[in-house]
């Protein structure tokens, strides 16, 4: 082969190409290796370019993920990472867009801003690593952390029964769910791949056990429930699903059918600027 | 534009009417169809609305000034008070100060001018609205109301007639008894002698012949039209008092130039969706009044750090807090400029009248983009909800556009250290040169860094590009000479001209600064603008004296430097600050 016929064979993508090289903060054994590894799986799978994927976060142990990949990355405000991902989402709807982060980040601080991605639906997939717990910050209740759970921050337990996202995600409007487990790759990967590619807002729950302040997690391996969770098109039926279920029952919950939020005008020629102007002529 | 009050003829060359009523009165309408009619004859004008705080109902004002040359701040007092009505009306009082020369005029069978009112000395002349509009079929007070004030003025009958059916257009079966109630008020001022003898003094001088475009716009809108001419396509919206007109005039304007425009959730949403829009590529917008920039600071921090422009106007409100949140103050200079945490460079910008809402506002974007920062413009809600007639603005001066990255540029780093300090972007969608924008400092290759040698070599790079650009075009504007000084910013910046010309008059010449530019600052331009000057007076609307304690530390100025300042949410007046000006320029 001449040079000009290797520069224009189309190069398969493989998952080692979504790799950046950094190396990661977190803790040996730390479940958030197993998603970003699945994630450069799903997208090699989905033959996506990382210059065409944009991976967006905010603050917190698994919000360090967008650098620690080859696409476009964006590391914000804690809690903010939906916004910012809708912007981009909608100001450039050729890119995927990815937003990763924790519980902590996803349903306290940015707890609103998930109520209304789920409404908004934008066609983005929302990861969300669940450990129940503030690793950064080292070890405080979440909003998905058990009422008894002891800190230091809150001695006697917090009291307050768990925040159930999926359920939330399904009344607010998200138009995929799933509960998947960053220890089968593979399975995660999968999930993943539907998540990206249904269209609208794709909501994965994804149990990613925080080994230094949570190490009662390692036993989710043989805790979680595969495929205990059956699609649905139904909400109704996803919402009995879901909360009859175990918490660690694994599966796509819910695909809905949303056309995706578009506020873009598709109307033809865009006008000059200075049409404008005549709305001020007097 | 100054002297130009100053060398009138016998015949007056400004106005000041205040239209006042209950609610569903439609004073406002009143108020429109005047300035409309004001527009069309070829006068200048500025008007004002005030409301109560109820959203529908209570009692409103349209306060008008009507020039043969251009306006950009109230008079000192009210010529006329009109009134179909004066119930709650007495909420007026101190936005609408009257004289012994003042008219007011009311209905009588609808209640007596309240006292505050009729203490100014002013003569009052009986209407009787009601039953007149009663006689009209489908007549309504307001269309007397707007009829009567015209004539007594002196606006062309045309003129009138014509604003009547261009705002009644919505409502056309309205247009016809508005036209024949505005007649009927005409008659009435011809007809009746004392009417007559106060329409001969209140009449204005011809308006001058011109030649040039003239527009009818708000503050706001001015400022949304500046961001589209800058080139932004995407802008984030929440609704916030006196903010939310910018966000609606930009809404179908953005899709008639393939933009879009977004409703957010809250503020820290509508921030972070602008920053994310521009990490794409896109120039972005926000608008929002102090509350609002309260909850966006932070988020601007991170753009400043990841070196992502945004601008985001602030439509200043009376506060803290709510406060009041549909009057004016000056007060969010303070957090515009020092709000950020950390040491966090980015740019404030300052309009200092309706038709340079869109100047500065599409500065502020051009300015963003080429040094990949952040720019908060100050408005407020005198500017932003008035409507002004305006010589169409001279087209601003162009930016130099982002330095966006070329895909596979080799060795790419985003936040590479360079000589002016400005780096290319690389954009989404360009191979070879991802990167992650990052709040966490980082080294030039944008990888997380927590060594005190990158966070030293990169705040510098970030003050560097600030810094190193050329503002000296724009930065203020610098009228008139002297050696004396008065500086201000903003939506002051009207009173203190037309106070200057008066003072002028006066025998006391002054040179009039207004920063358009308040960060970075430019101590070294001031320094030239007051070469000379042995006196300074700093002009603001807050109750600290913000601009006066900031010019203070950040910049030379003489040692006999005062302040004038008085909080919201009055605007100052010409004659408030004239007076001030005598004192101080004789000593």
């Amino acid at each position: 082969m001449n040079e000009q016929a290797i520069a224009e064979a189309p190069a398969a993508v493989t998952p080692a190409d979504f790799k950046s090289g950094v190396k990661p903060v977190w803790c040996p054994g730390c479940g958030d290796f197993g998603v970003v590894n699945a994630l450069g799986k799903a997208l090699a799978r989905m033959q996506l370019h990382p210059e065409n994927v944009a991976v967006v976060s905010g603050i917190g142990c698994s919000s360090r993920i967008p650098a620690y990949t080859s696409c476009y990355g964006f590391h914000g405000v804690h809690g903010r990472s939906l916004p910012t991902a809708t912007g981009l989402k909608i100001a450039r709807p050729d890119l995927t867009v990815i937003v990763t982060g924790g519980d902590g980040d996803g349903y306290s601080i940015g707890g609103n801003h998930f109520l209304h991605a789920c409404r908004r639906n934008v066609d983005m997939t929302y990861i969300v690593m669940d450990n129940r717990v503030y690793g950064m910050t080292k070890g405080q209740s979440s909003p998905t952390t058990e009422p008894e759970w002891n800190s230091k921050l809150t001695p006697r337990g917090t009291g307050l029964r768990e925040f159930q996202p999926m359920v939330i995600a399904l009344a607010s409007g998200a138009n995929f769910i799933a509960r998947a487990f960053t220890g089968d790759p593979n399975a995660l990967a999968d999930v993943l791949v539907q998540a990206i590619q249904n269209p609208g807002f794709s909501f994965v729950e994804v149990l990613s056990p925080c080994i230094t302040y949570r190490p009662e997690q390692r036993h989710w391996k043989k805790q979680v429930q595969r495929d205990a969770l059956k699609p649905s098109v139904d909400a109704a039926d996803a919402a009995m699903q879901v909360l009859r279920n175990d918490p660690l029952a694994l599966g796509v919950l819910y695909r809905g059918g949303r056309a995706p939020y578009d506020p873009r005008s598709h109307a033809p020629a865009a006008q000059p600027v200075s049409e404008l102007e005549k709305r001020f002529t007097v | 534009m100054d002297s130009s009050l100053a060398d009138a003829p016998d015949a007056r060359s400004s106005v000041s009417i205040a239209l006042a009523g209950s609610g569903g009165a439609g004073i406002l309408t009143a108020g429109n169809i005047l300035l409309e009619a004001a527009a069309q004859a070829g006068y200048y004008a500025l008007m004002t609305r005030s409301s109560g705080p109820q959203i529908r109902g209570g009692e409103s004002a349209a306060l008008l000034r009507i020039s043969t040359c251009p306006v950009e701040c109230m008079e000192d007092r009210y010529d006329v008070l009109a009134t179909a009505d004066w119930e709650n009306v007495d909420r007026f009082t101190a936005e609408i100060p009257l004289g012994s020369d003042s008219l007011i005029v009311g209905d009588p069978d609808r209640g007596e001018a309240p006292a505050a009112f009729a203490q100014s000395g002013a003569r009052c002349a009986n209407v009787k609205f009601k039953v007149m509009a009663k006689d009209v079929d489908g007549g309504r007070p307001n269309m007397l109301l707007a009829g009567l004030v015209a004539a007594l003025i002196g606006l062309p009958e045309d003129a009138i007639r014509h604003a009547i059916a261009k705002l009644l257009a919505a409502r056309p079966d309205a247009i016809e008894p508005g036209l024949i109630a505005a007649a009927a008020a005409r008659a009435r001022v011809a007809d009746d002698r004392a009417l007559a003898t106060e329409a001969r003094r209140l009449a204005l001088a011809p308006a001058r012949p011109h030649e040039a475009t003239r527009w009818l716009l708000t503050g706001n809108e001015a400022s949304g039209y500046g961001a589209i001419r800058g080139g932004v396509r995407f802008v984030a919206a929440y609704p916030i008092t006196p903010a939310t007109e910018l966000l609606e005039w930009i809404s179908p304007a953005l899709t008639e130039v393939g933009g879009v425009l977004v409703q957010a959730e809250d503020e820290l949403a509508s921030i972070n969706m602008a920053i994310g829009a521009s990490f794409g590529g896109i120039p972005s917008l926000t608008a929002t009044s102090g509350p609002g920039l309260s909850l966006m600071v932070e988020s601007l921090g991170l753009a400043v750090a990841a070196e992502i422009p945004v601008v985001v106007v602030d439509v200043m409100r009376v506060g803290p807090s709510t406060g009041i949140p549909t009057k004016s103050e000056q007060g969010d200079l303070n957090i515009a400029l020092f709000g950020f945490h950390g040491d966090a460079p980015h740019l404030v910008l300052a309009p200092n009248s309706i038709a340079d809402c869109l100047r500065t506002t599409a500065w502020a974007v051009h300015l963003a983009e080429a040094l990949q920062a952040p720019a908060v413009v100050l408005t407020d809600q005198f500017m932003g909800q008035s409507r002004a007639v305006i010589d169409q603005p001279a087209d601003e001066p162009g930016g130099d556009p982002r330095i966006v990255a070329e895909p596979g540029a080799p060795g790419y780093e985003r936040y590479a250290v360079t000589e002016s300090g400005v780096s290319p972007m690389a954009i989404p969608g360009a191979a070879g040169i991802t990167y992650t924008a990052d709040g966490l400092e980082h080294g030039p290759a944008g990888t997380p860094s927590s060594q005190g040698a990158d966070h030293i070599t990169q705040s510098s790079k970030r003050l560097r590009k600030l810094e190193s650009a050329d503002y000296s075009a724009q930065w203020a504007d610098v009228e008139g000479d002297g050696n004396l000084a008065v500086i201000s910013f903003g939506s002051c910046t009207g009173p203190v001209r037309e106070a200057a010309a008066r003072a002028a008059a006066d025998g006391i010449a002054l040179r009039v600064i207004s920063i358009r530019l308040l960060s970075p600052a430019q101590p070294g331009l001031l320094s030239k603008a007051l070469d000379g000057i042995s006196k300074v007076l700093v002009v603001e609307q807050n109750h600290s004296g913000q601009l006066f304690h900031y010019l203070r530390s950040h910049f030379v100025l003489p040692v006999d430097s005062t302040s004038l300042r008085k909080p919201g949410a009055l605007q100052f007046t010409p004659g408030e600050i004239h007076r001030h000006l005598i004192d101080w320029g004789s000593n």
